[in-house]
């Protein structure tokens, strides 16, 4: 199964590409949203032959490798494992949501949305299943147009301020990341992100490139103190924007620490540990404290978001199974969570036009499935037992307890601000008064469609998490006995001397990587 | 031995044909302004010199080479002059009278410029540049009563006269130390400062002469005022194709790996180079200017690739410099369908320009981007290119400021798509595009995109080009 003849990683990123341009052909707003929803369901159904036949080891899959630019020794290759089979599942699910959330509320230019739409998914499947580096950058670096065009075209009054705020601080997070691949290639020799994590540098390299990974990473999660763009980024763009930045977008910068920090700089990562830790513990405490204080509800969700990316950071960096298991099913909830709850925000903002706390207060009496919606994913964010939220903030506790208690008293604090800020949500908009809901229409089928399969995952992940963590194990098993072996190796002089690899570049032959050796040596 | 063989210079020769029919019609009464035929001309001297021989052959007793190097930069210039007179066939500031004439001028500019490509002596490489400098100081001021074009014009000539002077100057160190000026000899001898310090700084002041056609500080003074003061269409022409000239040349002078001392001068031009400009051009509002400065911040980015030297790092520099001229013909072709009758275009002009017209957005959108170095366009694979080769040479710190300058320049560039795409028109004027303009249009997006994606035969071809001329 590890290379079937199909290449479905492949078809999977260039369908919606395809059906993008193919869409400029199209006319009429509703032959156009038909037609992106039809994409999006076969896009669904694509997805398939991975949920089926992904098989649980730590070797990279469904891969494809074909060159691209050989004098550059630069590689189309494609590949997914444990740790972003569930990100990619993640981002097909809710591409069909957020052209279903969008249906009523973009009215203008609505063709140029899904086509936004359907590049945005392309450059996300992009990310999660690249594995050579610069291909991983175009797509990290495309990603950002049409995010930029979702929030400045279709974004709320203050949308310009933010678009650009938002394009400016992750442009400006990634320069530098560029400088490290750079620097990485010209020390190795490839671009290739597998073989890069079996190479051996000097601590000093390593904590350079760490650095310069880690400022993109922070950015993008983001991290206090980056965090500024993205309450920003979130009130103005639309309901869809801001799924796909809530679910999606976030998850990349964790994904890049656990994709490159950890297994190509362990040792700089081990260094770094408690300066990340130390921003994590502040994301969770200022961006829970600032979310109880907003009386917008996007901003509020905003900045949980920013105090749940915290937790899976701390998740990751606390080197443990059970956190980076934790916190990568976290990175997924929180995808559901709070893309769901970005939903219901958008759902009421269609009757009562704002977003204020004040102007949406009191709808259990007239909206008794939307407060049951809200209820749900409330809990699940906050993590009440039986959700999904309660399972993956268990596994990321269980893995901080083992490494450091008061690290685990300091989390349990976040989790409790985070009770606050979201009961304060839940009673005020389910039975605060004076309430104007009266007349407000309940969910209609449309609603119920896109919200009912998030309600079931968020119930399925937190019941039966089992077939996503046999997904993962084995990857996050090698990944951590990875990093325990290599974080206290590094190389003492500066072997390879530069000057001599691109020298020899032209001749290098593509090799074929056999993944099976980097297996043996555990 | 003069070995002259036409079949080996049909591209020049080519030329030459154009040059005299448009000379004929300059001087007829009747024939002025029939000149619609010479972009369809560049595109078959496009052809011919894509598909004629890459040698390596000498003719003129040794002075004239042509080798993969030259005829890849002969078809580039083609191509872009093809651009260039077909955007200037509508120049809205200039009468119906001096039309063949400014086509001439543009066309015998280009001629220099075909004629630098394959030069390999240093008198001849000079002779060359001046052919195609004097050409384009004709052309520059050839606006309709606009003083600021002469001035532009005024700036470019005095700033020019002073630069080459110093690179005649320079030739003479060169001749001395020594005593040849064949680019074929001068690749043996020794560049280091300690052996022959004479030679390295003639080299040094030779190369200020190209730095100044490349816009390269401390000689980008006169970039913003010409690209502003002269006509859109000509500004499109004097911000690329010379530039081309400059680059070939570099790469043949770059090859004679000089010494650090000239490496580390260059390196410290380009890096204040790509700031100033990316600074200046933060504060600009009209776009010709903002693209003048951008253009210095670029040519920093070439100097990256040239001082890295080896085979990347001079394939580097010549694909950025088809990439450069690419983008930079793209926004050129852009601003001229949305100027108002040849007037200048302010950033704000660009408003509501989604709306007014789709394809000119887009097209604005994906070179703005790409001048940015935002993949998956070109403009980020030459610049992976060139970072990539200039840390190789040991140039660290010149690739992080050229990291740093992305970001500066982001907001710039951004802006321009933003007022095309998210703010509304003020007063609506009117745009015309034809099908023609509008696939021209489409074509250089596509192109800026295309070299962005699937760089490798091109690349593969100048890697063979650049090490012909290093062995």
């Amino acid at each position: 199964m590890l290379n079937t003849g199909f290449p479905v990683l492949s078809a999977l990123i260039f369908f919606p590409l395809i059906a993008a341009v193919v869409l400029f052909f199209l006319r009429g707003d509703n032959t156009v949203k038909v037609f992106t929803l039809l994409v999006s369901l076969i896009e669904c159904v694509l997805v398939l032959p991975i949920i089926f036949g992904f098989e649980s080891t730590a070797q990279f899959q469904f891969v494809e490798r074909q060159a691209w630019i050989e004098s550059w020794n630069i590689f189309y290759y494609l590949g997914i494992d444990g740790i972003s089979v569930l990100l990619i599942l993640l981002t097909v699910l809710l591409l069909p949501i957020c052209i279903l959330c969008s249906w009523r509320y973009i009215e203008k230019r609505v063709k140029e949305f899904n086509f936004c739409l359907l590049l945005m998914t392309t450059a996300c499947l992009g990310i999660f299943s690249a594995l050579d580096f610069v291909l991983f950058y175009v797509f990290w670096e495309a990603m950002l147009i049409p995010m930029y065009l979702i929030i400045a075209v279709w974004g709320g009054p203050n949308r310009r301020y933010a678009s650009l705020k938002f394009f400016l601080y992750t442009l400006a997070g990634s320069t530098l990341f560029l400088a490290a691949i750079v620097a990485l290639f010209i020390k190795t020799g490839t671009f290739s992100i597998p073989e890069l994590m079996q190479h051996q540098y000097t601590f000093q390299f390593q904590a350079w490139i760490f650095l310069a990974l880690a400022l993109a990473f922070a950015i993008k999660v983001p991290m206090y103190p980056f965090h500024t763009w993205l309450p920003a980024a979130h009130v103005e763009a639309p309901t869809a924007g801001s799924v796909l930045l809530a679910s999606i977008l976030l998850k990349m910068g964790t994904y890049g620490f656990l994709r490159f920090c950890l297994p190509i700089t362990p040792a700089a990562s081990d260094y770094f540990a408690p300066l990340m830790i130390l921003l994590a513990i502040l994301s969770i405490i200022v961006g829970s404290l600032l979310a109880f204080g907003q009386s917008d509800m996007k901003k509020l969700i905003a900045y949980s978001s920013v105090a749940h990316m915290g937790f899976v950071t701390l998740g990751i960096f606390v080197f443990a199974f059970r956190g980076i298991e934790g916190a990568i099913m976290h990175m997924v909830n929180h995808g559901v969570i709070t893309g769901a709850l970005f939903l219901l925000v958008g759902l009421i903002y269609e009757r009562s036009h704002s977003r204020e706390l004040s102007e949406n207060m009191g709808v259990s009496k007239y909206l008794p499935a939307y407060t049951g919606f809200l209820l749900l994913f409330a809990f699940a964010a906050f993590g009440f037992p039986g959700t999904n939220g309660f399972f993956s903030k268990l596994l990321i506790l269980l893995g901080i307890f083992q490494v450091n208690f008061w690290l685990g008293v300091l989390f349990i604090i976040g989790l409790i601000l985070g009770l606050a800020y979201l009961l304060r949500l839940l009673l005020t908009v389910g039975w605060g008064s004076p309430s104007k809901v009266q007349g407000w229409q309940d969910m209609n089928l449309r609603e119920w469609i896109y919200l009912v399969p998030l309600g079931l995952l968020v119930i399925y992940l937190g019941v039966g998490p089992g077939k996503a963590l046999d997904f993962m194990r084995p990857s996050i098993d090698n990944l951590v006995q990875n990093f325990e072996q290599e974080k206290n190796l590094v190389i003492d002089e500066h072997k390879p001397s530069p000057a001599i690899v691109l020298k020899k570049a032209p001749n290098l032959e593509p090799k074929t990587i056999e993944f099976i050796d980097m297996k043996a040596s555990d | 031995m003069l070995n002259f063989n036409p079949q080996l210079i049909i591209p020049e020769l080519f030329m030459v044909a154009i040059l005299a029919v448009l000379f004929a019609q300059s001087i007829s009464n009747q024939h002025r302004d029939k000149i619609a035929w010479v972009p369809f001309a560049a595109l078959i001297g496009f052809l011919l010199t894509a598909f004629s021989t890459t040698g390596p052959e000498f003719m003129f007793y040794q002075s004239y080479q042509i080798d993969g190097l030259s005829q890849f930069f002969k078809s580039i210039i083609f191509l872009g002059l093809a651009v260039c007179t077909g955007n200037a066939l509508r120049v809205g500031t200039l009468v119906q009278a001096n039309r063949a004439d400014y086509f001439f001028f543009m066309c015998m500019s280009a001629f220099g410029l075909l004629l630098l490509s394959s030069t390999v002596e240093l008198f001849t490489i000079y002779l060359s540049l001046e052919l195609a400098s004097f050409s384009l100081y004709i052309l520059l001021p050839l606006r309709n009563r606009d003083p600021r074009a002469v001035e532009g014009a005024i700036k470019y000539v005095l700033f020019g006269a002073l630069a080459t002077a110093i690179g005649l100057y320079g030739v003479s160190y060169i001749l001395a130390g020594h005593h040849t000026t064949y680019v074929a000899e001068l690749l043996a001898m020794d560049w280091s400062y300690a052996q022959q310090p004479m030679a390295l700084i003639g080299l040094a002041m030779f190369l200020l002469a190209f730095l100044y056609k490349l816009a390269l500080f401390p000689f980008h003074f006169w970039a913003p005022e010409v690209y502003q003061g002269a006509s859109n269409e000509t500004a499109a022409f004097a911000a690329t194709l010379p530039k081309l000239g400059a680059i070939v040349i570099m790469v043949r002078l770059m090859a004679f790996s000089p010494g650090m001392e000239v490496k580390i001068i260059l390196a410290v031009f380009a890096a204040v180079s790509m700031t100033l400009g990316n600074l200046t051009a933060l504060v600009q509002r009209d776009v010709k200017r903002l693209i003048g400065y951008s253009s210095v911040a670029h040519s920093g980015f070439v100097i990256m690739g040239l001082i890295a030297g080896g085979v990347h790092g001079l394939a580097a520099a010549s694909y950025y410099a088809l990439v450069y001229m690419v983008m930079n013909l793209t926004i050129f072709w852009v601003i001229t369908r949305i100027s108002d009758r040849g007037k200048n275009v302010y950033i704000s002009d660009l408003r509501g320009l989604y709306s007014n017209s789709p394809i000119l957005a887009f097209v604005l959108a994906v070179s703005a981007f790409a001048l940015v170095g935002l993949p998956p366009t070109a403009g980020f694979i030459g610049k992976l290119f060139l970072f990539s080769s200039a840390w190789d040479a040991g140039f660290h710190w010149l690739v992080i400021i050229g990291v740093v300058n992305t970001a500066l320049a982001i907001f710039y560039y951004l802006n321009l798509v933003r007022h095309a795409y998210t703010l509304d028109e003020v007063v609506k004027n009117k745009i015309s595009l034809g099908p023609a303009g509008a696939s021209v249009a489409i074509i250089l997006a596509l192109g800026v995109l295309y070299l962005g994606i699937l760089p490798q035969n091109i690349f593969a071809l100048l890697m063979q080009a650049s090490s012909g001329i290093l062995s």
